[in-house]
């Protein structure tokens, strides 16, 4: 375990000395400063437009960070051949796997961290006054960062047992579904053949269901969130994360490297 | 009576290839195998023969078809075995974001070396392998040498007692070969067991107790260098000066270099030959023992593997 925070700070190491990362960063910065300048045309939404859009810029980035250094996470590392020296060591395989995700999740942490920082100073100019209800960004913003989790989890798991294109397709694919997994529960039914219905209700309780760590609406308004939302998406997002975790050490632990 | 400090059993590795993965081939047959404490065992063979192979299934990055092994008396499987153990991959290549002090720095992590040894025990690895005033640099700076010197200095970072090393002085200069050559003979002064896969054969007859000759996935010859090549019929070489007339017939198989002769002769008919030459007036430089080289063995071998192959496809077997 303490093995697996050595590989874990390592991979949060590499991250900081990515030059990609401080351009989406840049790029996210630069977004909510675009929001200000939207908000200011738009007169008396301005909070509502600087949170929408802040989110979306954190959430994107996030995403791009999360499917493409996650699926690299473990790939790179195959195809380099970096994994060879570090798994002669004394290191489980889970070790490494948990590690490496432990390292990006962090990476994640502080990133999303800095961009909320930047979301913040944009409202602040917009309105001197912050007021309780503002809190509701910093849940957004926990939210998003759990999501992320969940997609580094997914991105880990295919890149463990296909190419990296097809990691990052299969990744953003199951993302894109997973934002309409409600929509899936909620279909007209009696359209559908018995077995179909079956098909789809177990595929909309599979799938991972992403819109519920959407609370932007709720966060333009500086409505407050309830409790219980907040145990029950951080109870999600780690119980999905063990499951989607373990399966990915069962891949990679019986993979024969090249 | 010790346990070999690495024993293989049966040890089979077969990979899918052709039209969907259909077909198999054996990279390694059954493999049985024995590295005794303490000495140093070169692995030799041709390019493809396994050598990489049976060091990769050693080290779990790949796992057998069949057959196990063990190191150190304990099964490959068992985690803590790798404490003991210090390994270099064959064209290592690492994080190129680090540095080698800090790779080091995370190795010696892995290995859970106290923080107070840490910082001198990796200077001093970077010392042995020649990389002290480059330790801060990058690795992506790296040339292949110095790499395979960071590989090198991993390797033994953490004291091991079996130390494994794949092709150590490929990409090295002379003086990196002997460096290496010095560590490997160190790690022998220590006590500690080294096993590596080499193609340089005069590096593995001056280092080995032992080497394993593999061909074509099979082990085809174990022992001492110098027991290996015994089998070879023994010659002796003359070398002799010889002006003006040349009348014997024993110059027609000598080679020669202007006055100057060399003549290969069995070890039965020397002094016959000696009695000859002085008859004809030659002046006798040397006379040295021919001695059949690693090299030979492993020719004739390959040699051996090829016409075997050759023949199954005309049978078409
Ligand atoms: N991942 C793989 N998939 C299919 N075949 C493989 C794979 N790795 C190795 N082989 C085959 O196994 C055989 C042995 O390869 P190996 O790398 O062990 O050779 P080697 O003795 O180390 O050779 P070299 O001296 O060139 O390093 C070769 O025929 C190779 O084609
Ligand atoms: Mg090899």
């Amino acid at each position: 375990m303490k093995r697996a925070g050595v590989v874990a700070l390592n991979t949060f190491r590499e991250a900081v000395r990515d030059r990609v990362l401080y351009n989406l960063l840049f790029f996210a910065l630069l977004m909510m400063a675009a929001s200000v300048i939207a908000g200011q045309i738009s007169i008396g939404i301005e909070q509502t437009v600087i949170v929408t859009l802040g989110l979306s810029a954190i959430s994107l980035m996030g995403l791009l960070i999360s499917i493409f250094i996650g699926v690299g996470l473990v790939s790179k590392e195959m195809d380099k051949r970096t994994l060879y020296a570090v798994l002669a060591k004394p290191l489980r395989r889970w070790e490494f796997l948990l590690g490496k995700f432990g390292g990006l999740v962090l990476t994640l942490a502080v990133n999303v961290a800095a961009m909320a920082v930047g979301l913040f100073l944009a409202l602040i100019y917009v309105k001197p006054e912050l007021e309780r209800g503002d809190a509701t960004v910093l849940i957004a913003v926990y939210f998003i960062w759990l999501k992320l989790a969940l997609v580094v989890a997914l991105a880990l798991l295919f890149s463990c047992f296909t190419t990296p294109l097809l990691a990052i397709l299969f990744t953003a694919g199951i993302y894109i579904v997973g934002l309409y997994v409600q929509e899936l529960r909620n279909m007209p039914m009696q359209m559908m053949s018995g077995g179909m219905t079956l098909f789809t209700k177990w595929l909309s309780f599979l799938l991972p269901n992403f819109e519920n760590f959407n609370i932007m609406a709720m966060a333009a308004h500086s409505r407050q969130v309830p409790g219980t939302l907040i145990a029950q998406n951080t109870l999600y997002a780690a119980i999905y994360c063990a499951i989607v975790l373990t399966a990915a050490v069962v891949v990679f632990s019986r993979r024969n490297l090249k | 009576m010790t346990a070999p400090a690495i024993e293989t059993e049966n040890l089979t590795k077969e990979y899918p290839h052709g039209f969907l993965n259909l077909k198999k081939r054996n990279s390694l047959e059954g493999l049985n195998m024995q590295v005794e404490t303490g000495e140093i065992f070169g692995f030799i063979g041709p390019n493809g023969a396994g050598k990489t192979t049976t060091i990769k299934l050693l080290m779990r990055l790949i796992f057998p078809t069949a057959g196990t092994a063990r190191i150190l008396g304990k099964p490959i499987s068992d985690i803590d075995m790798h404490r003991d153990v210090g390994y270099l991959p064959e064209q290592p290549y690492f994080y190129d974001y680090l540095s080698a002090a800090e790779l080091l720095d995370y190795f010696a992590r892995i290995h859970d070396l106290p923080a107070t040894v840490r910082k001198e025990r990796i200077e001093k690895m970077l010392q042995k392998v020649g990389l002290e005033t480059a330790g801060k640099i990058q690795l992506r700076k790296y040339s292949k040498g110095m790499l395979q010197r960071a590989g090198m200095a991993q390797a033994i970072l953490h004291d091991p007692k079996v130390v494994i090393l794949d092709e150590p002085m490929s990409g090295l200069d002379p003086i990196g070969r002997r460096e290496v050559r010095d560590i490997i003979l160190g790690l022998k002064h220590e006590g500690k067991t080294v096993m590596f896969s080499t193609h340089i054969l005069s590096d593995a007859e001056m280092l080995c107790d032992r080497v394993g000759v593999i061909v074509g996935g099979k082990l085809r010859g174990v022992g001492a260098p110098e027991q290996l090549v015994g089998v070879k019929a023994k010659a002796t070489e003359i070398f002799f000066e010889l002006t003006g007339q040349s009348a014997a017939p024993l110059l027609a198989k000598a080679t020669r270099t202007g006055d100057r002769y060399r003549l290969q002769v069995p070890e039965a008919e020397l002094y016959d030959t000696i009695d000859q030459l002085r008859a004809a007036g030659a002046k006798i430089l040397s006379a040295a023992q021919v001695r059949a080289t690693l090299e030979e063995f492993f020719m004739d071998l390959v040699e051996a593997d090829r016409a075997q192959a050759a023949a199954v496809e005309v049978s078409g077997k």
